[in-house]
């Protein structure tokens, strides 16, 4: 009988890099498992609709080779959700490749199970009475599941659980809740779901539930009646403020989270300091659904864009910065429609003001003259030699226009030769849905080559 | 400049963030129990204030309040779908300055 389980969670995403001591503090510290996230929507839906990652090879293989080593060394079990940023089939593959070459060039033997994700829009299609919308999604239908380029189920701790019953000392997941991966572990080894769901949400992000979130990551001690964290790092803290505003980081509601079992649900979670830099967590519940549902995520090309950017420092025309814009917008489209032909249904362009209102556009609240302004022209059209073609076209605008006062043609300050930029297939994510299901590992797939006898 | 007092002179941090693709969420961390106090305040902060500062409409926004951190959390749906044409702040990460320059009312305590 186990009476508590501990896990390391060295960062929030597998790729940011950490001080290889802190794994090091983790283990000394008695850890039994290692949990790490790999990836997030919050870069924005290219990466799921492309399938490929957000973090360079060469930062993944730094994060993977320490911990690697430290689970092999440590003879613990170590799962990384969500691999290759979106955890699509092609993000498992790129991330079990790399593990595969460390644990060659390390001379390492520990069995890697791969747990996939990715789900067939035709799949999806035949039940699509027992998908469902969440807010403020509308219901779905079978042209945008078709649509997507990249589909995902967004796995709980189940398939991990399954993964490392079958023997897996490594669980490289497909696209996975961020509490599922923490979670999956001390669920196995019987700790009760209040705890363990609240600890898991606490330390999914690594140091960001500490007062240094920059100084490595966390240990959770789970047990019957709740958990203790603690930083890595012994000069780091968690205070019962930091610990407890994390429930609040990237969440809707911070008193529930729903997860595909049930519900998380920390509204009566009591946070108590243990000394200057260990909390003690405890009354926190989990609450299991009536129906397991499993969240889906999607993403589809939208069309095409090329961007161009240029910048201003002449006071005269910083002046008068929304005249300008008014001027470019209405010349574009005029010059467009003689030349190319073409009509607003055909393309649309963003003009965006850095420096003066481009980030918050209408809604800002400072209106004060800029110093200097970079005007970035994004065109978004069918395909990328529309969007070129118009892009071209605003090009001695870009250059050149002056504001309606001016007597005299300014020349603008490009940022780069060419001007445009193709940027390719731009994406958005298209579902936000759930299916519901009648088991919670009947949507993934678990490999695990066979047991090396040595 | 003028001297007018906004959220952000009684807040120890005041930030912006995606909570997943299609929702963004605020939160207002007070300095102490007198700054709470006053954006926990209904008749000073309240849906409708924050439809009109981001544009949104009232019936989509959801307040937190929470005492004992001091903190005031608000979450709304995204107005702009996450990474289109449109989308500039893909991380919702810079929209808490609206709410965090939003003025003081007069009766405002002093900032600690």
């Amino acid at each position: 009988m186990t009476d508590s389980v501990r896990v390391l969670t060295p960062v929030g995403m597998l790729g940011a890099g950490f001080p290889p001591e802190t794994v090091t503090r983790g283990l000394e510290l008695g850890a039994d498992v290692i949990a790490v996230d790999g990836g997030s929507t919050d870069s924005g839906p290219y990466y799921l609709g492309t399938g490929t990652a957000k973090t360079a090879a060469g930062a993944v293989a730094q994060d993977l080779r320490l911990l690697l080593r430290a689970a092999a060394s440590a003879g613990i079990p170590l799962i990384i959700g969500s691999c290759g940023t979106s955890g699509t089939d092609s993000g498992v593959d790129w991330v079990a490749g790399i593990a595969r070459e460390i644990l060659e060039s390390e001379g390492l033997n520990l069995r890697v199970a791969t747990v996939y994700s990715e789900q067939r829009a035709a799949d999806l299609v035949e039940s699509l009475d027992r998908i469902h919308p969440l807010p403020p999604a509308g219901e779905i239908d079978p042209a945008t599941l078709e649509s997507c380029t990249h589909i995902v189920g967004m796995m709980g701790h189940e398939p991990i659980v399954a993964a490392l019953e079958a023997g897996a000392d490594v669980v490289l997941a497909g696209r996975a809740t961020d509490t599922a991966v923490a979670a999956a572990y001390p669920l196995m080894k019987g700790m009760p779901a209040g705890p363990v769901w609240h600890a898991a949400k606490i330390v999914e992000c690594g140091g960001q539930c500490t007062t240094n979130p920059r100084a490595g990551g966390v240990l959770a001690t789970i047990d019957a009646y709740g958990f203790t964290i603690e930083p890595l790092d012994p000069d780091n803290s968690c205070t019962p403020t930091s610990v407890a505003a994390h429930m609040l980081y990237e969440t809707v509601n911070p008193f529930s989270m729903r997860e595909p079992a049930g519900t998380i649900v920390v509204s009566d979670a009591t946070y108590q300091a243990l000394d200057d830099r260990r909390v003690r967590v405890e009354g926190s519940r989990f609450e299991p659904a009536a129906q397991h549902t499993i969240k889906l995520e999607g993403s589809r090309i939208t069309g095409y864009e090329t961007m161009s950017f240029t910048a201003i420092r002449d006071p005269h025309i910083l002046g008068q910065i929304d005249t300008w814009a008014a001027l470019m917008r209405k010349m574009i489209g005029e010059w467009v429609s003689r030349t190319l032909g073409l009509g607003d249904g055909d393309y649309e362009i963003d003009l965006r003001l850095y420096g003066y209102n481009a980030i918050l556009d209408e809604i800002e609240p400072d209106r004060s003259p800029p110093r200097e302004v970079g005007a970035m022209l994004l065109v978004h059209a069918a395909d990328q030699a529309t969007a070129t073609a118009v892009a071209k076209v605003a090009n001695p605008l870009m250059l050149h226009l002056p504001t309606p006062d001016m007597s005299y043609l300014p020349s603008l300050a490009f940022a780069t030769s060419p001007a445009e930029t193709e940027r390719g297939a731009v994406y958005e994510f298209a579902l936000n849905h759930v299916v519901d299901v009648d088991s919670p590992t009947s949507l993934f797939r678990i490999t695990l080559p066979e047991a090396q006898d040595d | 400049m003028t001297d007018a007092r906004t959220i952000a002179d009684l807040a120890v941090e005041v930030r912006s963030k995606n909570a997943g693709p299609f929702w963004v969420t605020m939160e207002l961390f007070m300095r102490d129990a007198a700054g709470y106090a006053l954006v926990a305040d209904p008749a000073y902060l309240d849906a409708s204030m924050v439809a009109r500062l981001y544009g949104v409409p009232a019936d989509t926004i959801q307040i937190f309040r929470l005492p004992a951190l001091n903190v005031v959390k608000i979450s709304f749906p995204r107005p702009v779908s996450q990474g289109s044409l449109r989308d500039r702040d893909i991380h919702a990460g810079q929209h808490h300055v609206p709410l965090a320059l939003y003025p003081l009312p007069a009766s405002a305590p002093a900032a600690g």
